[in-house]
């Protein structure tokens, strides 16, 4: 595709050089294309100011803060400012949710690459999928409403209190089912028929061959299958702004409940707080920090998908 | 991200060899059922899920559940009309807004950018983290946004449809970039050697042939901007409008978010009325995708 822009002009210069000037295949100018292609390229740099944007709007309400709130007092355990407790709630809950997504993920994803025929695989697929559709909210008010009360109290018998991170990562867990499936699949089925061939014909069987020859070719792929689900379940907010729990609480039992950072800037944009007053400015101190931890991890998932890609 | 032609060849090439003789120790069927298990657990979830929430929303399916205001006073005849409504307009501006925007892009990336150049390459990988950004992140660049653009009311449709567009905006490219990418070559190579020229090539054979995924594609990246809460909290919509938004500065509530707020009530009725909403919600996500499937199945072409 990219060489196709540069080539579609080569040819004809060399044409009208052969002719001696007989014929001109330059072609005629074409300003309304140029003014085209330069809309074309706006709108692909909106991206790039739209990634600008976000850490402008963000740094300045930061800075503000940081004028009147010292370093300490933000990294820190306790206190009105401190995020040490809505991170440490936020890997709490991740946690929950990828010992949820990760096995369960990467079993429907070995079942479609390696074992569903392909028309099986063509229903079967936006089946898995089918949970990403689901909007958050609705995911929220499950963990809140039944798996909270019905299933971790009544049926399992966990003393649980009405907002707990377990609830809130076990059904996060599974909305990012689809994110792990989705990704581990296209690794899994980009792994080269030929080594499949060569485990069968060494006489291993299909669970042998998925196991040892297939998942480990694809771990590059599966690691950022991962990646991208971690880095979905941090930032994820309505499940844990309505089942986690509001209370900053560095606890870490399960059973408790405990606020996240995406479930603080939830509920504080919920309440009054005037534009520049310090909570204002703490909001976008939290938002600037998941965003910082986001990035990281996306940085990571993307390196690991260009590895495998290179692979094959 | 998608490699499904790939995919779908190289599964129906490993049809033909697989050790499917091999399989009957008790190890192979106990990882066969533990995959079969893993495939369908999330669905088991989601029926549980949808029959849990008819169950408690039933005794609010009714006519004021969808024609009637919010209503503190009478909580067993709360109705979503405002939210509904909100909605409504918020998808028709967030379409406007990311679709011609999102396919433009998608067309630069596609067909004129030079992928090897490290700028594109940047545009690239700035492109794949946009995609990963925390929808609630995009809730605060459009407080800014809003802030910037002058406006005291950030709770209006406008704004609203800002958050989502942005949300939105990096699903379409991706959507678009992959439809552009299943048309086939050779019919753009033989546009060139029509002596056609790269924009005359993508808005005459290209776009055409791309159009019903471009389709899906957009009308699925809405689906998902349909449901988000998360950003649109940031800007503070009215908590309970009763009043019809009016145009793109009116004050609006979302579905969403008239969900949001009644499940964190304690009234047994406004669970009751939240369970009914988010029926809506699916069912108004279930018709966007119907939709889609719909474009995707009349239209689709194999080359």
């Amino acid at each position: 595709m990219a060489a196709n822009s540069g080539s579609s002009a080569g040819p004809s210069l060399q044409g009208a050089g052969l002719l001696g000037g007989a014929l001109n295949l330059r072609g005629r100018p074409r300003p309304g294309e140029a003014i085209i292609k330069v809309a074309l390229v706006v709108s692909a740099m909106v991206s790039v100011i739209i990634t600008v944007g976000i850490i402008a709007a963000l740094i300045e309400p930061v800075f503000e803060f940081f004028a009147e709130v010292p370093f300490g007092d933000f990294f820190a355990a306790e206190g009105q400012y401190a995020v040490l407790p809505l991170v440490t709630a936020t890997l709490m809950v991740t946690f929950i949710a990828l010992l949820v997504a990760v096995p369960l993920g990467l079993g429907a994803a070995m079942y479609l690459s390696e074992y569903a025929s392909p028309g099986a695989r063509k229903v079967l697929k936006p089946t898995v999928e089918l949970l990403a559709g689901v909007p958050s909210v609705v995911y929220g008010f499950f963990a809140l409403t039944f798996v909270t009360p019905t299933l971790l109290q009544e049926i399992l018998g966990v003393e649980v209190g009405f907002t707990n991170a377990l609830a809130a990562g076990l059904v996060l867990g599974i909305m990012i089912i689809p994110t792990v499936a989705s990704l581990s699949e296209d690794a899994l089925s980009a792994v080269p028929q030929a080594l499949r061939q060569g485990s069968l014909a060494m006489g291993a069987n299909r669970m042998q061959t998925t196991l040892r020859v297939v998942m480990p070719a694809a771990l590059s792929g599966i690691a950022a299958a991962v990646v991208l689900g971690l880095s979905r379940a941090i930032g994820e907010t309505m499940i844990v702004a309505l089942a986690a729990g509001a209370q900053k609480n560095l606890s870490i039992d399960p059973r408790d409940g405990m606020q996240t950072m995406t479930g603080f800037i939830a509920q504080t944009a919920g309440g009054e707080n005037p534009v520049g007053s310090v909570s204002y400015n703490n909001l976008f101190a939290v938002g600037l920090l998941l965003f910082v931890i986001t990035l990281i991890i996306n940085m990571i998932s993307i390196y690991f998908v260009r590895r495998y890609r290179q692979v094959y | 991200m998608s490699i499904a032609t790939r995919t779908a060849r190289e599964v129906t090439a490993g049809a033909i060899d697989t050790g499917k003789s091999r399989e009957r120790n008790p190890a192979s069927i106990a990882f066969l059922i533990g995959l079969w298990f893993s495939l369908f657990f999330g669905v088991m979830v989601l029926v549980v899920l949808i029959i849990d929430t008819i169950v408690s929303g039933s005794p609010r399916f009714d006519a004021a559940l969808l024609f009637d205001y919010g209503s503190r006073v009478r909580p067993e005849e709360t109705g979503f009309r405002a939210g509904i409504l909100g909605s409504a307009w918020l998808m028709l501006m967030t379409a406007l807004m990311a679709v011609p925007l999102g396919i433009a892009a998608a067309i630069y990336f596609e067909e004129f950018a030079n992928g090897n150049r490290w700028y594109n390459r940047l545009l690239e990988v700035n492109l794949q983290n946009l995609a990963a950004v925390p929808s609630i992140v995009y809730g605060l660049l459009a407080v800014a946004v809003m802030a910037l653009l002058g406006f005291e009311r950030k709770g209006i449709v406008l704004g609203g449809a800002i958050a989502l567009a942005l949300l939105i905006l990096p699903v379409i490219i991706i959507t678009t970039r992959e439809a552009l990418r299943a048309v086939p070559q050779e019919i753009r190579e033989g546009s060139y050697a029509l002596g056609a020229t790269t924009w005359q090539t993508t808005w005459r054979q290209t776009l055409p042939s791309a159009v019903p995924g471009i389709a899906t594609g957009t009308i699925l990246g809405l689906s998902r901007a349909i449901g988000e809460a998360a950003p649109l909290l940031l800007l503070g919509l009215a908590v309970n409008p009763r009043f019809d938004p009016e145009g793109v500065l009116s004050y609006i509530t979302a579905l969403p978010i008239q969900i949001y707020r009644l499940s964190s009530e304690s009234r047994a009725e406004f669970q009751e009325a939240a369970s009914a909403g988010i029926i809506v919600l699916l069912v108004m996500i279930l018709g966007l995708n119907a939709l889609a499937i719909f474009i995707r199945n009349k239209f689709q072409r194999s080359w």
